[in-house]
């Protein structure tokens, strides 16, 4: 199964970034051939709609499940309607989240909040 | 020579600062006027004047709507859209509608002509009486992009009696919401508060109107006694003050009570009629150095 995380870093032992839309890279991690490939996330320089533009790129790489910490409400839409499942991250590495998804360790996430709109704190 | 039918903006670097004292009581001074409240997210000039015979027009734009059938999924108008409003589900585009900025370049751009417009409404113009005064009023629903049409509409010729000074109460900031307020502004005024960080935000609207090439000068409001970092900063500039308004206990109740100073205290009627003249000498002083205008 393909599945993306957005990171800070290319590296598996760096951080999930605590944004989803404007995270500067994503990893995509195939669970089953072990292998992994990292994408610059054009939509971390958009005016507005970061994360609808970061979902297309997840939903267009054939991803079918998300890991990251937090998803706005625009960005959830994209995901469900492309059958995308959102799972909650958690803290520590990328591969300590890669390794928690394997074991089925990983809940839903089930919040999602509203734009931020050149608010975010 | 252009004097009775000028369109005075009244914009500041930040809110706060006296946008709307200085334009009620400037239009309120004048004979007849019409004042026009361009600050649509928090319009407040209507507290003040609590204008009758209101009627309302309700201001919409157009947005894409996805017409499936023609639909062949070549995805032009999602991979266009620089607001990033449009996404592609399952080969279909899907209209973020909040997200859309009604440039309209999807229903250009799509071959098989599969989409459409509709119309959203964003918000309502308000028109109304207080005395000598014509109340304009622009409202935009919470939560929408841009309050750009809405101004369009307060400020579109037809509308205007071409013989009635103008007075634009102009939203806070610097960004394009303001700039379509002052674009057809014979003349600004810039209101501007006695500190630090009111010299920064003064610059802000200060290099604004510079680039629009505005005729401008800057109103001291807040006074106190002692030294006046925004009058430092216009004396340096060379930027004409056009007046000073106190910091005063009295002025401050009656605009916190939503009452309009001039028509309620003869004191303060001579403190804006006297700013009010100096204003439109400036004005003709520089309609006749620039005649373009």
């Amino acid at each position: 199964m393909k599945i993306a995380i957005p990171v800070d870093e290319q590296n598996l032992e760096s951080g999930v970034c605590p944004s989803f839309g404007r995270a500067p890279y994503f990893l995509f991690y195939n669970t089953d051939t072990k292998e992994s490939y990292y994408l610059d996330n054009s939509a971390v320089a958009s005016q507005g709609g970061a994360g609808i533009r970061a979902a297309q790129v997840i939903a267009d790489h054939g991803v079918k499940a998300l890991l990251t910490p937090r998803c706005g409400e625009n960005a959830e839409e994209v995901l469900r309607k492309s059958e995308v499942l959102i799972y909650k991250s958690i803290p520590g590495t990328v591969q300590q989240n890669i390794d928690a998804f394997a074991a089925e360790q990983l809940i839903l996430l089930s919040d999602f909040h509203p734009g931020f709109h050149g608010h975010e704190k | 020579m252009k004097s009775k039918g000028v369109k005075i903006a009244i914009l500041s670097g930040k809110g706060g600062t006296g946008k709307t004292l200085v334009s009620v009581n400037l239009a309120s001074i004048a004979e007849r006027s019409v004042y026009i409240d361009c600050d649509v997210e928090e319009p407040n000039g209507h507290l003040f004047f609590k204008p009758e015979k209101v009627w309302e027009e309700i201001i919409s734009v157009k947005i894409p709507f996805i017409n499936e059938s023609l639909c062949n999924g070549c995805r032009k108008c999602v991979d266009f859209c620089k607001f990033n409003a449009l996404a592609f589900i399952k080969n279909k585009p899907y209209v973020f509608e909040e997200v859309c900025h009604s440039c309209g370049g999807c229903m250009l751009l799509c071959p098989e002509k599969a989409i459409g417009e509709q119309e959203k409404p964003i918000g309502k113009v308000q028109k109304g009486v207080s005395g000598n005064v014509s109340v304009h009023t622009g409202i935009m629903n919470t939560g929408e992009a841009s309050g750009i049409p809405i101004i369009k509409n307060l400020l579109s010729e037809s509308i205007l009696v071409k013989e009635l000074p103008v007075f634009v109460d102009c939203p806070p900031g610097s960004a394009c919401i303001v700039m379509e307020s002052i674009k057809d502004a014979d003349y600004c005024i810039l209101v501007a508060e006695p500190t630090v960080f009111g010299v920064h935000n003064l610059n802000m609207v200060y290099d604004l109107v510079r680039l629009f090439k505005k005729p401008h000068g800057v109103v001291l409001n807040k006074c106190l006694d002692g030294e006046n970092p925004a009058e430092t900063f216009c004396t340096e500039n060379s930027i004409p003050i056009l007046g000073r308004i106190p910091f005063d206990r009295e002025l401050g109740t009656l605009n916190s009570d939503a009452k309009i100073a001039a028509r309620e205290n003869e004191k303060f009627w001579i403190l804006f009629a006297s700013l009010l003249e100096t204003v439109m000498k400036e004005v003709r002083h520089e309609t006749t150095v620039n005649p373009q205008r």
